[in-house]
């Protein structure tokens, strides 16, 4: 058991605002750095409120989770409310949840029969109004889309290079800043501007 | 979740397993008045009330095969009281009023100062009015049991 009197609460409404977070993540996810408000949730730190709810929407006891070593002080929360195995290896993760960059290669990105069974990784970051500017182009963008990233790697564009030429196969970035996220699918081409 | 499922010897915390156990066969009603008699203290609700299911298990015979039984409904709350105690209860049914104030009172008895006395105030009652339940329906069944001894005359 893992109790802990530093504990909090999950959702309010647990139903509800998983669905409503669900709806920003596939909102996100159809619409390439599009930024996208997720439930009001009290996470604990290093937490900010949308990796916290990215995590209890889709993350449960089947889904194995890799845990920035950075953000250990919330691993309790994250296993009581969602219930599911934390792994060491990163290699063996569905779901990452990193407040750096992590080594995109090192994650599972599917294979071409499969696709799906790559990693998701829930990437904290300091802003997804400031900092960096990249332009984005591919499925669910009509023209290409500048966004302004705080918290990427400065080579991120080659680092994402390679994840994209993996396409059908490649990891998945879900951005998260306060209370929004924006999603980075293996689909999208990055260019930094 | 069954009476034969780990012996009480065996458990790590046989004295927290008892006293959920109580609680968990304890009316919304009787834990209720017994709750606010003992002064509950202010808590978070970490978890539910929510309900689940839960597999039970039967086994045929005394050393047949497990299978699966069916589904009950189970409902559970994890609470965490201004002190910090947590405090967990998974109970049958539907009823999450019953799983809060079990809960909370699972917290409470972890409290080593206050818990002597919780038992005596709400374990306690609980129990003895459980047992007596138990005991009159196993006096009504035994009333109405048959004994089975004509087979055994038959062979020998």
């Amino acid at each position: 058991m893992m109790d802990s009197s530093t504990l909090s609460p999950g959702f309010a409404a647990p139903v509800i605002d998983a669905q409503v977070t669900f709806r920003a993540l596939l909102d996100a996810m159809a619409h390439p750095g599009a930024a996208h408000a997720v439930a009001p949730l009290s996470p604990p730190a290093p937490l900010n409120q949308a990796a916290a709810a990215a995590l209890l929407t889709l993350v449960d006891h089947e889904t194995r989770v890799w845990i920035d070593p950075s953000a250990a002080a919330a691993a309790p929360w994250i296993a009581f409310h969602t219930g599911a195995p934390r792994v060491a290896e990163m290699a063996q993760c569905a779901f990452a949840l990193a407040l750096t960059l992590p080594d995109l290669a090192a994650l599972p990105g599917g294979s071409d029969e499969a696709p799906e069974a790559s990693a998701t990784v829930i990437l904290q970051v300091a802003s997804l109004d400031g900092g960096r500017r990249y332009r984005l182009a591919g499925p669910g963008l009509r023209v290409p889309e500048t966004i302004a990233v705080d918290g990427l790697p400065a080579d991120f564009a080659a680092l994402w290079r390679d994840n994209h030429r993996l396409f059908p196969r490649g990891v998945d970035l879900v951005l998260c800043s306060g209370d929004r996220l924006a999603a980075l699918p293996r689909s999208v081409s990055i260019e930094e501007v | 979740m069954g009476p034969n499922q780990a012996s009480p010897d065996s458990h790590p915390d046989p004295a927290r397993r008892r006293w959920m156990a109580v609680l968990a066969r304890a009316t919304a009603a009787e834990l209720g008045a017994l709750v606010r008699a003992a002064g509950p203290p202010a808590y978070t609700v970490l978890r539910g009330p929510e309900g689940g299911l839960v597999m039970v298990r039967g086994r045929a015979g005394g050393g047949g095969a497990p299978f699966n039984l069916g589904e009950m409904t189970v409902t559970r709350c994890t609470v965490r009281t201004d002190a910090g105690q947590v405090g967990h209860a998974y109970v049958a049914g539907r009823d999450g009023t019953v799983a809060e104030l079990a809960a909370l009172v699972d917290a409470m008895m972890q409290d080593a100062d206050r818990s002597p006395a919780l038992d005596a105030q709400i374990i306690a009652p609980l129990e003895a009015r459980q047992k007596a339940r138990q005991a009159e329906r196993a006096g009504k069944a035994e009333a109405t049991s048959v004994q089975f001894f004509a087979m055994q005359t038959m062979r020998t």
